[in-house]
């Protein structure tokens, strides 16, 4: 009989950490059920994800998935995330036990991350995945070595067929049910002695002021030896005062000494590695060329851009067209819904609350679904199989001249189809400056949702009969529509690469890693966890926005003074006249007429905050033509062709036409857009920035358009 | 040498890293010790970034960063 688990005994913590590449967020999803919590560390970035475990005699454990790094010396969030959580450091919890993840084939940089965190003293489990890509590549690997010389649990596995699983269950189980672990082995090597000294110096300070756990003397020089490494005069890592003079000052005397912290701390650590090396490993001709032979084409100039071009041009038409009956379907499945319950709720004001405010946020919020999921499932592929690293390093020349990466290709392209999945897409971004300048420039690109607005204004302004050549008018205008939201976003990634997010950027080092299968749980994963991350966090916000969105253009209800027999189009129209938004449209006329546009536009820029293509509806409605037409309504074009100024003049003239058409390629006229922008920055001051510098660019561009073109003698 | 220069399929012996931007100790990190050797694999179509393979794997760099690898061939 299995013996209970002891209740009083607070659940047991698991991390598994590992390098980038390693088959780590494999082996996490093969060993936990389908249910991972998915959260932020605070002000950061940087996400967390815990699932739990069953094991015999431990009971349920919580396993952390730890950011995949190369190191732990803490330079980036990530980093600093994957030894904080090592190490219980702020707030979060000491893990019980370490999995570390080796990749079999790059085993020697597996083991200097090894290494690393044996030197906490934490109890270690090395788990060697993708034994199977190493047999390929002709690598044998000696267990048996490595557990002795390195005194730790040693696992083979193949996490994507599941393969060493029970093992590494039972090893693990034997390890948390050890009541007193073996004590941790001891440094693997020994610094040269004037690091030695430097360590030393740590020692007292450390004691006073270490609230976490470092149990050992080895354990409170390893912490030492990272706060060497992590420290510098421009670093923004948050340590006691008192720890981080220390830092700087052995720091200080290291260089003022001519020594090289790189080669006494790493490279003499690789230099151990390298002397067991031969004891670990055999290296034979390989039996498998997959990569090699995978790679001349996909790399090369002609397959690989062909390539490249097919997959790039999948992605984009998915998203762009494919998933356009799925948003169709929820769409009306959710205006069913609501006409459904139109007929059995009474009357009221609670009943619209119900259908025009919540269900119809749900529905804005559901309608983004189908769009975040293939962009998912299309990047889960391409990143499991290898693939995406390669699109990387095809592209990165092109995207170096922008002063962005290579990785920044594939969001980019997604904000033609809509920001939001591109914005979550920038999470395949390693380097933050890029990834924040990449959110900051996705919303100039035009998006399909401003396609309907600049349809509607074009037909308007541009009678189709208009021919330059053999294209009509509008066709050409539209085609400039897209070339210019192109250059504006490459502009903004210039200018606030060059002022706001000013800065050498990080060098990005890529790995390109064996190709291989992709997990399809990982995939589902990836896919399942993207889109609840999305509802819940973002989808909460765009939900609230819209009922404020809909009080504002329903309150106060105007039509007790209208007279009975008013058509019902006409009551909509002096009812939105009547509005919050309707007032807010009058009260900022004054401020867009330098613009070209009138208090009714007014209302439609409000309206449009909902999403971009509200813009049509409101315009039919505010034409007293009804909300339910389309850019191609005739009757709606008539109506607003018919409109007059005061003076007499039209209102939709070709220059008021062009001034809204820039005005809707620059602003922020997207409050899901916010919300997810706010979701992946984990910052309301990105938010906010992103917002004005959009709004504000967005009015001058116009004004500049409007003014510009008056003065030029256009009507 | 420097990295850069070496063409895609020519090995060559890592000497040392100029310092430049927390490059160098990034790059120790991940095994581009003085002394290891490495292979270009090729470069990318369009010139740059560079692929070598080091320690059994494989890692994209820009020349520019390849610039600052001192190393000598093989």
């Amino acid at each position: 009989m299995a013996p209970v688990p002891d209740p009083a005994r607070r659940q047991r913590i698991v991390a598994v950490a590992g390098n980038p590449n390693s088959g780590k967020t494999t082996l996490f999803n093969a060993l936990t059920g389908a249910h991972a919590k998915i959260g932020n560390y605070p002000g950061i970035t940087v996400e967390s994800r815990t699932a739990e475990a069953e094991l015999p005699r431990a009971g349920r454990v919580t396993l952390v998935d730890v950011p995949g790094t190369y190191s732990l010396t803490a330079r980036s969030p990530d980093e600093e995330v994957a030894i904080n959580s090592l190490l219980g450091r702020k707030g979060l919890p000491r893990p019980d036990a370490v999995l570390v993840v080796l990749d079999a084939v790059a085993l020697e940089r597996s083991l200097f991350f090894l290494m690393q965190v044996m030197e906490f003293g934490l109890p270690v489990i090395a788990v060697v995945n993708m034994i199977d890509a190493a047999r390929g590549e002709g690598i044998d690997l000696h267990f048996d070595a490595l557990r002795k010389e390195f005194g730790i649990p040693v696992v083979g596995t193949v996490a994507r067929r599941r393969q060493g699983l029970d093992l590494l269950r039972e090893t693990l189980d034997d390890l948390l049910a050890d009541e007193r672990p073996p004590p941790a082995p001891d440094w693997l090597w020994e610094p040269c002695a004037e690091l030695s000294r430097d360590l030393d110096q740590f020692d007292a300070a450390i004691r006073e002021e270490v609230q976490f756990s470092l149990p050992t003397p080895a354990a409170r020089r390893a912490f030492a030896l990272w706060l060497m490494m992590s420290v510098t005069p421009h670093s923004e890592l948050e340590v006691r005062p008192r720890l981080r003079g220390i830092a700087l000052e052995v720091r200080a005397r290291l260089e003022a000494e001519g020594r090289d912290l790189a080669r006494e701390a790493v490279a003499a650590r690789y230099a151990k590695i390298d002397l067991l090396a031969p004891r670990l490993i055999t290296r034979n001709p390989p039996r498998s060329h997959q990569t090699e032979r995978i790679d001349a084409v996909l790399t090369h100039p002609l397959w690989g851009t062909a390539v490249f071009v097919t997959i790039m041009g999948l992605i984009f038409q998915t998203l762009f067209s494919w998933s356009e009956p799925f948003m169709g379907l929820i769409e009306n499945g959710v205006g069913g819904l609501a006409g459904a319950l139109r007929g059995v709720l009474p009357a009221g004001f609670l009943r619209d609350l119900l259908l025009d405010g919540v269900i119809a946020g749900v529905g804005g919020v559901l309608v983004f679904l189908p769009q975040i999921l293939f962009l998912f499932l299309f990047i889960s592929i391409l990143e499991g199989t290898g693939y995406l690293a390669r699109a990387a390093f095809l592209i990165d020349r092109l995207m170096r001249r922008l002063g962005l990466h290579g990785q920044a290709f594939v969001p980019m392209l997604s904000g033609y189809a809509c920001a939001i999945p591109a914005i979550m897409a920038t999470r395949t971004i390693d380097n933050r400056r890029d990834r924040f300048l990449t959110i900051m420039a996705v919303p100039l690109i035009s998006c399909s949702a401003r396609l309907p607005v600049y349809t509607l204004v074009i037909a308007l302004t541009f009678p189709a009969a208009q021919k330059i050549g053999f294209l009509s008018t509008g066709t050409l205008v539209l085609l400039g529509i897209y070339v210019l939201s192109s250059l504006l976003a490459l502009l903004a990634v210039g200018l606030l690469g060059r002022t706001v997010f000013k800065g050498r950027p990080r060098p990005l080092l890529l790995e390109l890693p064996a190709y291989r299968m992709p997990d399809p749980k990982t995939v589902l994963m990836v896919m399942w966890e993207r889109s609840r991350a999305f509802l819940t966090t973002a989808g909460t916000v765009i939900l609230v926005m819209t009922v404020v969105l809909w009080v504002l253009l329903s309150f106060p209800r105007a039509g007790a003074d209208l007279p009975d027999g008013t058509a019902a189009a006409a009551v909509q129209s002096e009812q939105l006249r009547h509005s919050y938004a309707g007032r807010i449209g009058g009260a900022i006329e004054p401020v867009i007429e330098p613009l070209g546009f009138d208090w009714k536009i007014g209302i439609g820029l409000i309206g449009a905050f909902a999403a971009r293509e509200v813009f049509v509806g409101t315009m039919g409605v505010v034409y007293g033509v009804g909300g339910d037409g389309d850019a191609a309504d005739e009757t709606l074009r008539e109506a607003m062709l018919r409109d007059r100024r005061p003076d007499g003049r039209p209102v939709w003239t070709p220059l008021t036409g062009v001034s809204l058409i820039v005005f809707f390629m620059i602003a922020m006229q997207c409050m899901s857009t916010l919300a997810v922008t706010r979701r992946e920055t984990a910052s309301w001051g990105w938010t906010l920035f992103m917002l004005s510098y959009l709004t504000v660019a967005a009015y001058l561009a116009s004004l500049l358009v409007y003014q510009g073109g008056r003065a030029l003698g256009f009507a | 040498m420097t990295l850069d220069l070496v063409p895609a399929g020519s090995a060559a012996e890592l000497l040392d890293i100029d310092p430049c931007n927390g490059l160098r100790m990034r790059l120790m990190e991940m095994g581009l010790t003085p002394g290891t050797q490495l292979s270009v694999v090729r470069h990318a179509p369009m010139g740059d970034p560079i692929e070598i393979k080091v320690r059994g794997y494989r890692l994209s760099i820009r020349k520019q960063e390849a610039a600052l690898i001192r190393c000598r061939s093989l």
